[in-house]
C-alpha cells in the first residue's frame, strides 16, 4: 500500500512538472512571436482617420499609452492637473491685466484632453477667438485639406480666419496619431503648416538652407523632436487672417524672437493698468530645449517624454507622453548611471532655483507696473512713458518666456537664468526711468 | 495477485515529461548557451540593445560577451553562466524586473577582472595607487563606452 501512495504522489509530481514545462514552452513561443514585431492590420488607416481608437485596433500598445494621457498627475511645479495658475501665483493677474490670460490660466493637461481644454477655457468662452486655435488643439489636417480643396496650406488659411465656433464644427478629435505618423508607413512626419513655415525660415537664417523640408531631410532622431515642436512653441496670430505663425526667422532665442516682433511691430495686448503694448509668450518648450545641454547632446524630446519600455520581447516607445519626473527610471537612468532618487533631486534642485529666480522677476515686474501706474495717475503723459513702456515690454516677455515654458527652467537651466536676470534688470531699469521722470517733473 | 497499472502509467508520464522538456530546451536554443557566440546572449531578446550597442563599440572586433562578462577558466565560467542564465530566464519569464537593467556587483567584479586580464600591464601603475577601496573606481567608470558604444 505504501508503494502505491508513493506512485500516486510521484505521478502527481510528474504531472505538475509537465504542466510547468508546457507553460514555459508556450511562454517562449509567445516571446518569439513578440520579437518579430509583426502587427495585425485590422483597421484600414488612411489620411482621414482622426479617431485614435481606429489606429488602436492595429497598435493596441501605443493606443493604450495615448489613452493614459487623460491622467491627473502632479509634479512639484507642473503635471497634468488643470490647476489655476492665477490662484497659485496671484502676481499673474496683474501682470496680464486686460488680457484673456488674466481670466483663466489653467495648467494644460495631456494630449487626449487637448480639444476639451480648448472648449472649456474661459479664454475661448469670454473672448472671441479665431479658428487658428485648432491648429494645435485638434487633429485638424483632414479639415484643412477639405476646406482647401486638397491643399492643406490653403485650407489652413481658410479655417484659421473663421470664428472659433464655426471652425470647431469641422473637427472632432484632439491631437492624435495622424498628427505625427504617416498612416501608410507609420514613419514620423510633421503636418502642421505653421511649423513647416517656421522651421523653413529658421533653417534659412541659421544654416542658409533654402526651402528646408523636415519630412524629406530630417533624421529620425531630429523628427523625434520636430513632431513635438509642431505645437510646443512660441507663436502669434499674424494679420487679419489670424494665421498661426512661429516667429523664428531671426532665430530661436528670446531676444531673436523679440527682435522679430519689434520688426513687425507686433503686440498681443495693451496692459490695462500701465497702457504698455506687450507680448505674451506661449509655451516655448522647443525653443528653450534647443538652448540646453540635452539638445546639444542629441537627446530628443521623445527620449525623455516617451522613453522606450519593454513589453515582453518588444520595445515600445511610451505613448503616455508625460513629465519625465513621473517616470525617472526609464526617462533618465538609461543614460545617467545614478539612482532614480538622485536624478529626481537633481531635477528638483534646478527647478527650485529657477522658481525662486522667476518669483523675483515677477516681483520686479509688478513693482514696475505699480510705478508706471502711479506715474500715470499723477498725470504723466503717454509720450513721457515711452521708455518705461519699452522696458516693461522687455521684462514682461522674458519673465513670461520662462514662466510659460513648461519645464520650470529644466530644458535649459542657464539660459532660463540668463533670461530671468535680464527680466529683473529691465524691470528695475524701468522703475529708474519712472523715477527720473518724476524727478524731472518735480524739478520743473 | 492484483497487478497495478500505475507503474506503467508513471513511466509513460515521465517519458512525456522528458520529451517535452527536451523539446522546450531545443526550442529555446538551450545548447547555444554553451557557446561563445554573442548572438546566443540575445536569444531571449532582453539583451537585444546590449548586442546592438556592442556592435558599435571599440571592443567589438576584439572581444565577445564572454571575454568580458565571464571568467575564462571552465568551471567558474559555467558557474557564471548558470548563475546569470537562471536569473535572466526567471526574470524574463515572469517579467518582474526593473528597468533599465543594471549590472550586479558580483558581475561588475567579474567584468573588472577581465579588463585587467588584458590591460593589466598598462594599468599596473594605476592599480598600485588605486586607493583604499579597490573597486570604488572601475575601468568602466570612465571608459563607459568601450563595451557598448557611446551613449548618444
Amino acid at each position: 500500500m505504501g508503494s502505491r501512495y508513493r506512485q500516486i504522489l510521484l505521478m502527481i509530481l510528474v504531472a505538475v512538472a509537465t504542466f510547468l514545462v508546457t507553460m514555459l514552452l508556450t511562454n517562449i513561443r509567445e516571446r518569439k512571436q513578440e520579437a518579430r514585431q509583426t502587427y495585425l492590420p485590422l483597421a484600414n488607416i488612411t489620411e482621414d482617420t482622426v479617431d485614435a481608437a481606429e489606429w488602436g485596433k492595429n497598435f493596441p500598445r501605443q493606443y493604450d499609452g495615448y489613452r493614459r494621457t487623460v491622467d491627473t498627475e502632479r509634479t512639484r511645479y507642473g503635471g497634468s492637473e488643470a490647476f489655476q495658475k492665477l490662484d497659485q501665483d496671484t502676481r499673474l493677474r496683474r501682470i496680464f491685466a486686460g488680457y484673456a490670460f488674466s481670466l483663466d490660466y489653467r495648467e494644460d493637461r495631456g494630449h487626449a484632453n487637448s480639444l476639451r481644454d480648448q472648449d472649456e477655457t474661459e479664454r475661448t468662452k469670454k473672448k472671441p477667438q479665431p479658428g487658428s486655435c485648432l491648429h494645435c488643439h485638434a487633429s485638424v489636417i483632414p479639415a484643412y485639406r477639405k476646406a482647401g480643396g486638397g491643399d492643406i496650406r490653403a485650407g489652413f488659411e481658410i479655417v484659421s480666419a473663421m470664428p472659433f465656433a464655426e471652425a470647431r464644427r469641422l473637427v472632432t478629435h484632439p491631437v492624435t496619431c495622424l498628427d505625427c505618423h504617416d498612416p501608410a508607413t507609420m514613419q514620423l512626419r510633421v503636418t502642421r503648416p505653421a511649423f513647416l513655415a517656421g522651421i523653413r525660415a529658421y533653417y534659412k537664417k541659421s544654416q542658409g538652407v533654402e526651402n528646408y523640408d523636415p519630412n524629406a531631410t530630417a533624421t529620425r532622431q531630429q523628427m523625434r523632436s520636430f513632431v513635438c515642436g509642431q505645437c510646443h512653441v512660441e507663436y502669434y496670430f499674424a494679420g487679419d487672417k489670424k494665421l498661426v505663425t512661429y516667429p523664428w526667422a531671426k532665430g530661436l532665442r528670446v531676444e531673436e524672437i523679440e527682435a522679430y516682433y519689434e520688426e513687425i511691430r507686433f503686440s498681443d495686448w495693451k496692459h490695462a493698468e500701465t497702457g504698455a503694448a506687450l507680448l505674451k509668450a506661449q509655451h516655448p518648450e522647443f525653443e528653450m530645449w534647443s538652448q540646453g545641454i540635452h539638445a546639444r547632446s542629441g537627446v530628443a524630446c521623445a527620449d525623455c517624454h516617451m522613453p522606450y519600455q519593454r513589453e515582453g520581447a518588444m520595445k515600445v516607445s511610451d505613448h503616455h507622453v508625460r513629465s519625465p519626473l513621473l517616470n525617472v527610471e526609464r526617462a533618465c537612468l538609461v543614460c545617467h548611471p545614478f539612482p532614480a532618487k538622485e536624478m529626481m533631486t537633481r531635477a528638483e534642485i534646478i527647478q527650485t532655483r529657477n522658481a525662486k529666480l522667476l518669483a523675483r522677476a515677477e516681483d520686479a515686474l509688478v513693482a514696475l507696473i505699480d510705478e508706471i501706474t502711479a506715474a500715470r495717475s499723477a498725470g504723466a503723459a503717454d509720450s513721457q512713458l515711452a521708455e518705461a513702456w519699452k522696458l516693461q515690454r522687455q521684462a514682461q516677455f522674458r519673465a513670461d518666456f520662462v514662466n510659460a515654458e513648461n519645464s520650470m527652467g529644466f530644458h535649459a537651466p542657464q539660459e532660463a537664468a540668463r533670461i530671468l536676470g535680464e527680466a529683473i534688470d529691465y524691470a528695475r531699469q524701468g522703475q529708474l526711468a519712472v523715477l527720473r521722470l518724476r524727478a524731472g517733473r518735480s524739478a520743473r | 495477485m492484483y497487478n497495478s497499472p500505475l507503474p506503467l502509467l508513471l513511466s509513460g508520464l515521465t517519458g512525456v515529461f522528458l520529451g517535452l522538456s527536451a523539446y522546450t530546451f531545443q526550442f529555446a536554443r538551450g545548447l547555444a548557451y554553451f557557446s561563445n557566440d554573442p548572438v546566443a546572449c540575445a536569444n531571449c531578446h532582453v539583451m537585444n540593445e546590449h548586442l546592438d550597442s556592442w556592435q558599435k563599440s571599440s571592443h567589438h572586433g576584439r572581444a565577445v560577451c564572454n571575454d568580458c562578462h565571464t571568467p575564462q577558466s571552465l568551471v567558474p565560467k559555467l558557474v557564471t553562466k548558470a548563475d546569470n542564465g537562471w536569473n535572466h530566464s526567471v526574470k524574463f519569464t515572469l517579467g518582474n524586473f526593473r528597468e533599465p537593467i543594471r549590472i550586479r556587483p558580483v558581475n561588475a567584479e567579474r567584468l573588472q577582472a577581465n579588463c585587467i586580464r588584458c590591460h593589466g600591464e598598462m594599468v599596473s601603475e594605476i592599480r598600485e595607487t588605486a586607493g583604499r577601496n579597490p573597486g570604488e573606481v572601475r575601468c568602466t567608470s570612465c571608459h563607459a563606452g568601450v563595451g557598448h558604444g557611446p551613449r548618444s
